[in-house]
C-alpha cells in the first residue's frame, strides 16, 4: 500500500511539474512586464529584482496608443458577440422547437462554413472591402468577427435551447403565446446562462483574433493583435514594455477563459464533447 | 407546434393557413443568419474559384483576363507552392502526433486526485487562451533569442552553445510554439471527455477484477475515442491554418523554410499582389481542409441524429 502512495504523490508532483513548465513562459511574460527595460534586457535573466510598474506606465501612456488599440479590440469584440447572438437566437430557436425536414441540413451546413479555411475567402473579401470603404474600418472587422463566431454561436445556443424541456414550449403554444412571445417570455430566460457563456466564448475568440486583424486593418480599427504584433520586429528595444502591453492584452481572456472552460469546450467541438 | 407531427392534434379548421404562416415565421427567424453566413463565407468562396481562374495583378491591370488553368499550372510549378504545401503537412502532422499523445498523457495525469489539482490545471491549460501573436512574441523574444532568450542563458549554464532557434531550427521551434499553444487544448477537451467516463462500468470492472491496464484498455480508450477523433479533426483544421505564430517569428523564412499556404497566399496578395494565383492556392487551402472538414462534419452531423434520437 505504502508503495501505491508513494506512486499517487510522485504522479501528483510529477503533475505539478508539468504545470508549471507549461505555465512558465506566461509567468516569464509577467516577470518582465514588471521590470525596467535595462533589467528585461539582459544576458544573464534577472530572476530577483524589484517590480516596477514603470512598463506599464510607458505602455499606457498617452501616445503610446494602447487606449486607441484596446477601443478596438473592445469595440469589436463585443459589437461582434452582440450581432453574432441577434442573427444567431432566432435562428436556433427556429431550428431547436420548430423543426422541419430541412433543419438538419441548415444547421450542419452552417457548422460547415466555420472549416472553410479564412485564406479561402480572404481575397474577395479584401478586394470588395477595398471597394467600399471597409479596409481598416470597425464595422468592416466587426463582420468579419460575426461571420467567424456565428457558426459556433448558432450551435451553441441551439444546444442550449435543446436542453429546455419540450413540453414547456409547448404548454406556452397551447395557451396562444405566439412565436415571439414564446420566445421571449419563456425560451430566453430559460437559457440565460447558456446564452452568457456563448456570448463569452465568442467574446474570447473575436478579441484573440489575429489573422483577420492583421490583414483587413492598418492603423484606424487595428486591434491589440496587431499592435502587440507590430513589436515583432523591436529587436530588444521595448521587451518590457512590449510585456506590460501584452499582460494587459492576455490577462482578461486567461482569467474568463478559466471560468468558461467547460463551455469553452462544448463550444469549440461542436458539442461532441461537454 | 411543429408542422407536421403536431398538425394532427389541432383542430382541422383554419390547418392549412396556420401551418402555412407558420411556416412563414419560421423561415423569417432563419433567414438573418442563412443570408449573413451567405454573403461572408459562401459567396467570396464561390469569388475565390471565379478569380483562381482569372489572370489578375493588382500592379498589371492592363492584361487582366480570363486564364484558364493557367494560375494552377504556374502554381504547380513554382517550387515554393510545394515547399509551402510540404511545410503546411509537415505542420500539421508533427504537431497532432505530439499534441494528441501529450494531451493524452497530461489529461490522464490531471484526472488523479493530488493537492492543488484545480490549481494546477487551471495553469496547465493557461497557454490556449493566450492571443497567438502575444505567443509568437513570448517564443522569440523571450525564449529562443540567441543572446538575450532564456535558452541561451541556460546552455551557456550547462556548458554549451547557444542555439539560434528560429534561424537554425525555424521548423521546429515553430512547431514548439504550436505544440504549446494546443497542448492544452487537447488537454482540455480530453479531461472534459474524462471526466464524462461511465463509472458504473468502472465500479463493475473492479468488481469483477479489472487491473488498471484492463480498465484503460477496455473503458477508457473506447469512449475516449470518439473525444480523440475530434480533437485530432478539429485540431488539423486549425494547424492547417496557422498564420499569427509564423507571421511574429519567422516571416516565413528563413527563406521559405517555415512558409505555410496560409502564409504563402498571404505573401502572394500583399507583397505581390496577385489575386489570380493566390485565389489558385486558397482553393487548394480549401479543398485540403475539407479532407478533414468533411470527416467532422460527417460526424458531427452523426452527433445531430444520435441527439434527436434521444
Amino acid at each position: 500500500m505504502s508503495s501505491k502512495r508513494f506512486t499517487n504523490g510522485a504522479l501528483g508532483a510529477l503533475a505539478w511539474v508539468v504545470a508549471i513548465l507549461v505555465f512558465f513562459p506566461i509567468l516569464w511574460l509577467l516577470l518582465t512586464a514588471f521590470k525596467t527595460e535595462q533589467q528585461a534586457f539582459t544576458v544573464v535573466p534577472n530572476f530577483l529584482f524589484t517590480p516596477t510598474l514603470e512598463s506599464f506606465r510607458t505602455a499606457l501612456a498617452q501616445g503610446s496608443g494602447y487606449w486607441h488599440y484596446a477601443w478596438n479590440s473592445a469595440l469589436t469584440a463585443v459589437a461582434s458577440t452582440v450581432i453574432g447572438l441577434a442573427l444567431a437566437v432566432p435562428a436556433a430557436y427556429a431550428m431547436a422547437f420548430y423543426p422541419n425536414k430541412r433543419t438538419d441540413f441548415l444547421l450542419v451546413w452552417m457548422v460547415s462554413t466555420k472549416f472553410i479555411p479564412a485564406v479561402g475567402v480572404l481575397i474577395p473579401i479584401y478586394l470588395v472591402y477595398s471597394s467600399v470603404g471597409l479596409l481598416d474600418n470597425a464595422l468592416g472587422l466587426t463582420l468579419l468577427f460575426t461571420g467567424m463566431n456565428l457558426p459556433i454561436i448558432v450551435w451553441m445556443v441551439y444546444s442550449y435551447f435543446r436542453d429546455i424541456p419540450k413540453d414547456i414550449v409547448e404548454a406556452a403554444d397551447i395557451d396562444g403565446a405566439g412565436i415571439l412571445q414564446t420566445l421571449f417570455k419563456v425560451v430566453l430566460p430559460l437559457a440565460l446562462p447558456g446564452l452568457a457563456s456563448t456570448g463569452l466564448l465568442a467574446l474570447i475568440l473575436a478579441w484573440n483574433e489575429s489573422f483577420w486583424s492583421i490583414t483587413m486593418t492598418d492603423h484606424r480599427a487595428a486591434t491589440l493583435a496587431v499592435y502587440i504584433a507590430s513589436f515583432k520586429s523591436a529587436e530588444g528595444l521595448f521587451w518590457a514594455k512590449m510585456s506590460a502591453a501584452s499582460v494587459l492584452a492576455i490577462a482578461p481572456i486567461i482569467v474568463l477563459g478559466w471560468f468558461t472552460q467547460r463551455q469553452m469546450v462544448r463550444g469549440l467541438t461542436f458539442g461532441a464533447v461537454k | 407546434m411543429k408542422a407536421l407531427s403536431q398538425s394532427a392534434q389541432q383542430p382541422a379548421t383554419g390547418e392549412a393557413t396556420g401551418a402555412r404562416s407558420f411556416a412563414r415565421t419560421t423561415r423569417l427567424l432563419m433567414a438573418p443568419a442563412v443570408i449573413f453566413l451567405l454573403i461572408w463565407m459562401l459567396v467570396p468562396l464561390v469569388m475565390t474559384i471565379y478569380y483562381s481562374f482569372q489572370q489578375y495583378n493588382l500592379l498589371m491591370p492592363m492584361y487582366d483576363g480570363f486564364a484558364g488553368f493557367n494560375n494552377f499550372a504556374i502554381l504547380l510549378s513554382d517550387p515554393t507552392f510545394w515547399k509551402a504545401l510540404a511545410n503546411t503537412l509537415i505542420i500539421v502532422g508533427v504537431s497532432l502526433a505530439i499534441t494528441v499523445v501529450l494531451g493524452l498523457a497530461l489529461a490522464l495525469l490531471f484526472n488523479r486526485t493530488f493537492v492543488g489539482r484545480g490549481v494546477a490545471r487551471t495553469l496547465a491549460v493557461a497557454p490556449f487562451f493566450v492571443m497567438p501573436v502575444v505567443t509568437g512574441l513570448i517564443w522569440k523574444n523571450m525564449l529562443f533569442h540567441p543572446v538575450y532568450g532564456l535558452f541561451a542563458w541556460m546552455a551557456r549554464q550547462l556548458g554549451l552553445e547557444p542555439v539560434d532557434w528560429l534561424a537554425h531550427y525555424p521548423m521546429v521551434s515553430v512547431i514548439i510554439m504550436i505544440t504549446w499553444e494546443w497542448t492544452p487544448f487537447a488537454l482540455l477537451v480530453l479531461l472534459t471527455g474524462l471526466q464524462s467516463l461511465p463509472e458504473d462500468q468502472i465500479e463493475a470492472a473492479k468488481l469483477d477484477g479489472a487491473n488498471a491496464w484492463q480498465e484503460f484498455r477496455h473503458i477508457v480508450v473506447p469512449h475516449l475515442g470518439q473525444v480523440l477523433y475530434v480533437v485530432v479533426m478539429l485540431e488539423s483544421i486549425f494547424f492547417l491554418t496557422s498564420f499569427a505564430e509564423i507571421y511574429t517569428t519567422t516571416s516565413g523564412g528563413p527563406g521559405t523554410a517555415t512558409t505555410n499556404l496560409p502564409y504563402y497566399i498571404f505573401q502572394t496578395v500583399f507583397q505581390q499582389n496577385d489575386i489570380g494565383i493566390a485565389s489558385a492556392a486558397a482553393i487548394g487551402a480549401v479543398v485540403l481542409a475539407n479532407v478533414f472538414a468533411i470527416m467532422l462534419i460527417r460526424f458531427i452531423a452523426g452527433n445531430l441524429n444520435a441527439g434527436a434520437a434521444r
